[in-house]
């Protein structure tokens, strides 16, 4: 057993032909990550009693013959932005540095209900804001297929993990492509529901209309499973749909025909090279499974960055207005007063991408401006939502880039920040729609750099989506 | 310009951050850089659109409400476990009020 060439399904197998016990995998997959780890620091910190206990228990449901549990015995690595009662949640802000959560996030919950064994709490930018893992105050994640790149972000740490074999699956949390992009950037597969479809209760706020967990995995099959547990209603999290949920591993086989999929002409018209050719053979690979392709439009898409950018970070300036040096982060020393406590904490605390963000969410929101930028934007957000409906009116999904580029060098674009806002382009229409939205690895380019094809389905239809990215992965994606 | 320094330092109030000299220039011309982009949506006739507030999907009315009834909260002594400084089961902060 080596737990970088595992699957749910081989860990599944192996526990019930007894080849290894859930604790000899824990304690194995744990030795295994932390040697590996400084090689990318995709993990911040692990949890190595929660895991063993998790897998105990595990181990006591095989030996009383009852079932281990959908992810029974699954080595799992939790982005930091999601609680862990007992377990440090830094959010990747030296603000959380000490913060040990008084509860866990339902999705962690649910994680461990079905079996999972969570190994540890994994890097990302500070409060889930960047698109390379660079604005970490614990430093940035290296891309495990090339060190010298970024893993992306803001979900780095969870995407390089899984890459890397240092977890078989991982929670991100996604608000603007934050699952998606280190999912293209790191060569594996990453899924964000339908807003609604899974609880966000224990997730770190960051813009609570946009927010969602998402998960990343090996293969497709991994996160149907992983998608099942963690679907549904949840009495701790008012914006849960009762919503049925479906079968999604069920559904996974049989053919996709007939499958109308939609290609937005103003996503490809400027699609840089290497991306849009292997871009090109994905679709030419959809074609072959017999899906009709046809151009579609998304009219509305030069403008979406700009309205993300509005709304992101105006909920950003409130979600982020607790971390106040009072309640559980740390506090600058020797405050004048109330004020200047609230003032220098924050100033010291939050790094300059989280400023940058507190700081126009402030000014858009702020008298005289609050019409001219928020409420347009709300607007605009209403025409990029009736684009995309419009578009489902005609085809089934949707497919789309996940980034103009593959992973970049460490440090290439971190000065330019409207330079990195801009490169969310192809991933934030499906966040303002709250439409399901997945990557799944598409190929490489010459240089050995993985792609990702995203896939943009209906609201609450994972399953459609999920099902055609497992016959293009069974295909070979664009290599079939 | 979109932004001065005068308007970045007032708005950094607002939002309490206390920023460095370095800092409110660097901000003053990322925000403008920022700003003059976001100024795009004003090419968009929005004067018939109602603002989307929230992704909205079919439930019924009060389907987000659960029954009022009574339940557990987090403990005093929980709820101020990750206080920098706490007492007399309070969060303590500087004084605000002079006796």
């Amino acid at each position: 057993m080596h737990p970088a060439s595992l699957t749910v399904q081989r860990v599944r197998e192996g526990l019930a032909a007894r080849r290894f016990s859930a604790v000899e995998l824990a304690a194995e997959a744990l030795r295994f990550a932390e040697a590996e780890n400084p090689k990318t620091n995709a993990y911040l910190h692990f949890c190595p009693e929660r895991a063993l206990e998790a897998a105990r228990q595990v181990d006591q449901r095989l030996a009383r013959g009852e079932d281990p549990g959908a992810l029974g015995g699954v080595p799992f690595a939790l982005k930091d932005v999601i609680l862990t009662k007992g377990v440090r949640t830094t959010a990747g802000s030296r603000l959380l540095a000490h913060f040990i959560p008084p509860y866990d996030a339902t999705a962690v919950t649910l994680l461990e209900q079905a079996g999972a064994v969570i190994l540890g709490k994994t890097n990302c930018d500070e409060f889930a804001m960047g698109s390379s893992n660079e604005n970490s105050a614990f430093g940035p994640v290296r891309n495990p297929v090339a060190l010298d790149r970024v893993a992306g972000g803001s979900s780095g740490g969870s995407a390089a993990a899984v890459a890397q074999g240092t977890a078989v699956a991982a929670l991100g949390t996604d608000t603007g492509g934050s699952v998606r992009q280190p999912a293209s950037f790191c060569g594996v597969v990453g899924v964000t529901p339908t807003y609604g479809r899974a609880s966000r209760y224990g997730l770190i706020a960051f813009a609570s209309s946009l927010d969602h967990v998402g998960l990343l995995a090996r293969n497709v099959k991994d996160a149907a499973v992983t998608l099942q547990v963690l679907a549904g209603r949840d009495e701790m999290d008012s914006t849960t749909a009762f919503a049925p949920v479906p079968d999604y591993a069920g559904r996974l086989d049989g053919d996709v025909r007939g499958v109308r999929v939609g290609l937005p002409k103003e996503y490809f018209s400027g699609l840089p090279g290497e991306t849009g050719d292997l871009m090109q053979r994905g679709i030419r690979a959809l074609g072959r499974l017999g899906c009709q392709v046809s151009e579609i439009s998304l009219p509305v898409t030069d403008y979406a960055v700009a309205c993300y950018y509005i709304i992101c970070t105006a909920e950003a300036s409130s979600n982020l207005a607790r971390y106040d040096g009072v309640h559980y982060t740390t506090r600058s020393k020797d405050p004048e007063n109330l004020i200047d406590l609230y003032r220098s904490t924050r100033g010291e605390g939050f790094g300059a991408e989280c400023k940058r963000r507190i700081m126009l969410g402030t000014y858009v929101l702020s008298a005289g401006y609050y019409d001219a930028y928020y409420l347009k934007a709300q607007k605009v957000r209403a025409l990029i939502a009736r684009d995309i409906s419009r578009a489902f009116e005609e085809v089934d999904v949707i497919i789309a880039p996940v980034s103009p580029f593959p992973a970049f060098r460490l440090g290439e674009k971190i000065d330019d920040p409207l330079e990195m806002y801009l490169s969310d382009i192809y991933t934030i229409t499906a966040s303002l729609a709250g439409i399901p939205c997945m990557s799944v690895p598409c190929g490489r380019t010459p240089a050995g750099l993985p792609v990702g094809m995203q896939i943009l389905a209906r609201h609450f239809d994972e399953a459609g989506m999920l099902k055609l990215a497992h016959a293009f992965e069974r295909a070979g994606g664009a290599d079939a | 310009m979109k932004i001065t320094e005068q308007e970045v330092r007032y708005v950094a109030d607002l939002a309490n951050l206390r920023l460095t000299n370095a800092e409110v220039a660097r901000l003053r011309k990322d925000m403008d850089h920022i700003l003059e982009h976001m100024d795009k949506l004003n090419e968009l006739d929005t004067s018939t659109v109602e603002p989307m507030a929230q992704v909205l999907y079919d439930a019924g009315e009060t389907a987000a409400l659960r029954d009022d009834s009574e339940r557990p909260t987090l403990s005093n002594e929980a709820a101020l476990a990750n206080a920098p400084v706490s007492g007399a089961g309070c969060f303590k902060v500087p004084l605000v009020i002079e006796r």
